[in-house]
């Protein structure tokens, strides 16, 4: 069994016995995996120091066992499947805790986990790894502690190409450049890898149904918006930077101060904008104004949102991204019209008022090679095992075939 | 053109008047029609400003007071190259003194806006420290000087001051170390006369009074001014502010009479300079807003935002006002126990930083 490199510079926040990391392949969502992570869940949403942080709560949710349960039914077909062996994840920077995620995902594949942290210190690093210790120390989970580590260093790629050397499944949460310098460090030949890359979200809104929307769906609407946008200042992958309104006329122009207004005073009562985010939200926007000649006008919410007109798409828009709420609109009767800008690049179609018919079709039936994700308005954030157009448990375990 | 309207606005019409010589209304008036002005010049001389205008939706006709002027992020200069003018008509490229690896923004000048830099600049202090050219000692490096194509701020700034010196002297050597025999001779050579001293604040700081007192020497500048800007950001991390910056000058050399200045490579020539009691003013040729962040609606007197600069210079790019990084509170208007007219302010330091959030820096910031 490979014995985990040891070194000044790195730091092990879960460790294996002996520093020998034990890698014996399950099948996916067995039944030692669903439990750890139920009691994880358990232990997160007891502790009061986790629960001050939302986005533990809400990992802790996802843990939970019917949660679990769901996913373990949806996923069997009758294929015999089993772990691919050790996978490495290499998890952001600023996401404090995707890297939990990315550690559940390797444990229902069946997999043992090296989880690289983020370098930069998160009070929810500490907080989820201290319940993993604790986890790991209960007799009833020794299998899962003598096939787990978790280790924070600063980049180096001597230590990243160890880890990979040992791998058999390597997960890169990270930008493009991230990717290709991650890439130059090799993986055994039979190791997979999973790469989570820059990617661009848009939003389609039905004027119609916007109009017919009860007070309170528009104010779920708009919290919904909010969390999409607003969470993660508009950097995350599957946040939108493009709105799309399918409609015309007195009943678009309804539509859109509707939306637009209760979006706003969410902001206003939900976002604390520090003045560096104000002045580089202005400057993106003199930048748009500048680079992109489709931009026509600006309608300023205060400084919490800024909405640019465009009066066509340009092929290039996914480089228009926007930051704090900063959002470009294009008016259309029919999303086949934004098909020509869909590239590999584009994820997360947020959408309301849309049936699954016409968000389908408009992916499968124009044969996009972007899209794949089509979620309600709300749930953008909402990650899962299926992400990035992959089943992460699928992607991570091989079929034993039997004929 | 009306019989009613007045022409457009030169600086010729201000140039001659005391820098301090107007209170609030007659600043006002002049300013909403000379930057109505310099908006509708930059907005037919450069595409990049037209189209930040255009999408702003900026309209005269909405122009009603100053703060109705639109105002472009400082950072566009460092991303962009901006300029009203031919390429042809440019005489002076200035930049700003960033570290190695950062961007620097790029400021272009054509003949008139540098000649009426060096008129403001000289008014402005003037109206400090007297008209007579005083000998002078550049706490710098003449190293400083030596790309002349390319100016930094730094090199800029040695230049633009020493119209007020004679015998200019270099107190550091190349290696940014004393040379303490040059100043003795300049001491020697100069006494019973005043002296201007003249630095950047962080190298004055560093090079002059930490190395004198390392030194264990005390100088013989009594009598001397000293005039020095730059920013405090590197001395707020050493907890130095201007009461304890002035009294360490003094025991180093001497010297009680010293003013600080504010300014930026995008609006060089029309400074600020710390009064008597210690505010930083405005000058007829600028002004500051302050304005919060949450809309950018003007503060009132005493709240602190982020700082807008005007300035009635800029002509060959599209300068004249500017959102600064900066955090400022507006102190007061015409009503400074100094005596001069015009608003006074105090700067709090650049905006904090941000972390950065996103998925997409695993490398990058790993």
């Amino acid at each position: 069994m490979p014995m985990l490199p040891v070194d000044p510079s790195l730091h092990y926040l879960v460790a294996p016995p002996g520093g020998e990391i034990v890698v014996r392949p399950r099948v996916p969502y067995a039944d030692v995996a669903c439990d750890f992570l139920h009691e994880l869940s358990a232990l997160l949403l007891a502790a009061p120091e986790a629960r001050a942080f939302p986005d533990i709560v809400s990992f802790a949710y996802w843990c939970r066992k019917a949660n679990i349960a769901r996913l373990k039914e949806t996923h069997g077909d009758g294929e015999v499947r089993l772990g691919l062996g050790l996978a490495f994840h290499i998890a952001p920077s600023n996401v404090p805790v995707n890297f939990a995620f990315s550690f559940a995902f390797g444990l229902l594949s069946g997999n043992a986990n090296v989880v690289r942290v983020p370098s930069r210190s998160f009070a929810q690093t500490e907080i989820v790894c201290a319940a993993l210790r604790e986890l790991c120390a209960r007799p009833a989970f020794a299998a899962i502690g003598a096939a787990t580590a978790f280790v924070r260093y600063a980049q180096n790629d001597a230590i990243t190409g160890a880890f990979s050397a040992m791998c058999n499944g390597r997960i890169i949460w990270g930008g493009d450049q991230a990717i290709q310098n991650i890439r130059k460090l090799p993986i055994p030949e039979r190791g997979i890898e999973v790469a989570f890359a820059d990617r661009y979200s848009f939003c389609a809104i039905d004027a119609r149904a916007l109009v017919d929307a009860s007070d309170a769906q528009l104010a779920q609407l708009a919290r919904g918006f909010y969390n999409d946008v607003y969470l993660m200042d508009q950097a995350a992958c599957s946040s939108p930077h493009l709105v799309v309104w399918l409609g015309e006329g007195p009943v678009l122009d309804a539509a859109r101060t509707r939306f637009w207004t209760a979006v706003h005073r969410e902001t206003a009562d939900r976002f604390a904008l520090q003045p560096v985010n104000a002045v580089d939200k202005y400057t993106l926007l003199c930048r748009s104004a500048i680079d992109n000649g489709n931009v026509t006008t600006l309608t300023r919410h205060d400084n919490y949102l800024y909405r640019l007109s465009l009066d066509s798409l340009p092929t290039d828009m996914d480089t228009f991204r926007g930051q704090y709420g900063l959002i470009y609109e294009f008016d259309t009767d029919h999303l086949a019209n934004v098909a020509h800008i869909v590239s590999t690049k584009y994820q997360t179609l947020t959408y309301f008022g849309l049936d699954r018919a016409t968000c389908i079709d408009f992916v499968v039936g124009n044969g996009l090679s972007g899209v794949d994700r089509i979620v309600p308005i709300g749930a953008a954030l909402d990650i899962g095992v299926i992400w990035d157009g992959y089943d992460i448990v699928r992607s991570l375990s091989r079929i034993i075939d039997f004929k | 053109m009306t019989a009613m309207e007045q022409p457009e606005f030169s600086l010729s019409e201000v140039i001659d008047l005391d820098p301090f010589a107007l209170d609030r209304n007659a600043k006002s008036a002049l300013y909403v029609r000379a930057l109505a002005d310099l908006t509708d010049h930059h907005g037919a001389h450069s595409p990049e400003y037209r189209r930040i205008l255009d999408v702003l939706g900026h309209r005269r006709a909405n122009v009603r007071t100053p703060a109705d002027i639109p105002f472009i992020p400082v950072r566009l200069f460092k991303e962009y190259d901006l300029l009203s003018v031919d390429r042809s008509e440019v005489v002076k490229t200035m930049t700003s003194s960033g570290t190695s690896g950062q961007r620097v923004s790029k400021i272009f000048l054509d003949r008139a806006t540098a000649a009426n830099q060096t008129k403001v600049l000289t008014k402005i202090v003037s109206a400090f420290i007297g008209k007579k050219r005083l000998p002078m000692l550049v706490i710098d490096s003449r190293a400083v000087l030596k790309d002349r194509n390319l100016f930094s701020a730094r090199g800029a700034g040695i230049l633009g001051f020493s119209m007020f010196g004679h015998d200019v002297t270099y107190a550091l050597d190349e290696n940014m170390q004393l040379d303490l025999p040059a100043i003795q001779a300049f001491i020697d050579k100069h006494r019973g006369t005043p002296a201007l001293l003249f630095g950047f604040t962080f190298m004055i700081w560093q090079h002059f009074h930490t190395a004198l007192k390392a030194a264990g020497v005390r100088l013989d500048l009594d009598g001397g001014v000293m005039i020095h800007g730059g920013g405090w950001k590197k001395l707020v991390d050493q907890a130095v502010d201007s009461h304890a910056f002035r009294k360490a000058i003094h025991d180093v050399s001497g010297i009680d009479r010293v003013f600080n200045y504010y300014g930026m490579v995008e609006q060089t020539g029309s400074i600020f300079m710390e009064c008597e009691r210690g505010h930083l003013h405005a000058s007829i040729f600028s002004d500051v807003i302050v304005r919060d962040h949450r809309d950018f609606s003007v503060l009132p007197t005493g709240q602190s935002g982020l700082v807008q600069l005007l300035s009635l210079l800029p002509s060959s790019y599209p300068g004249h006002s500017i959102l600064s990084e900066d955090v400022g509170t507006v102190l007061g208007e015409d009503d400074c126990g100094c005596g001069r007219p015009g608003k006074y302010f105090a700067l709090h330091g650049r905006v904090q930083s941000a972390e950065v959030r996103g998925c997409s820096d695993a490398y990058a910031a790993g």
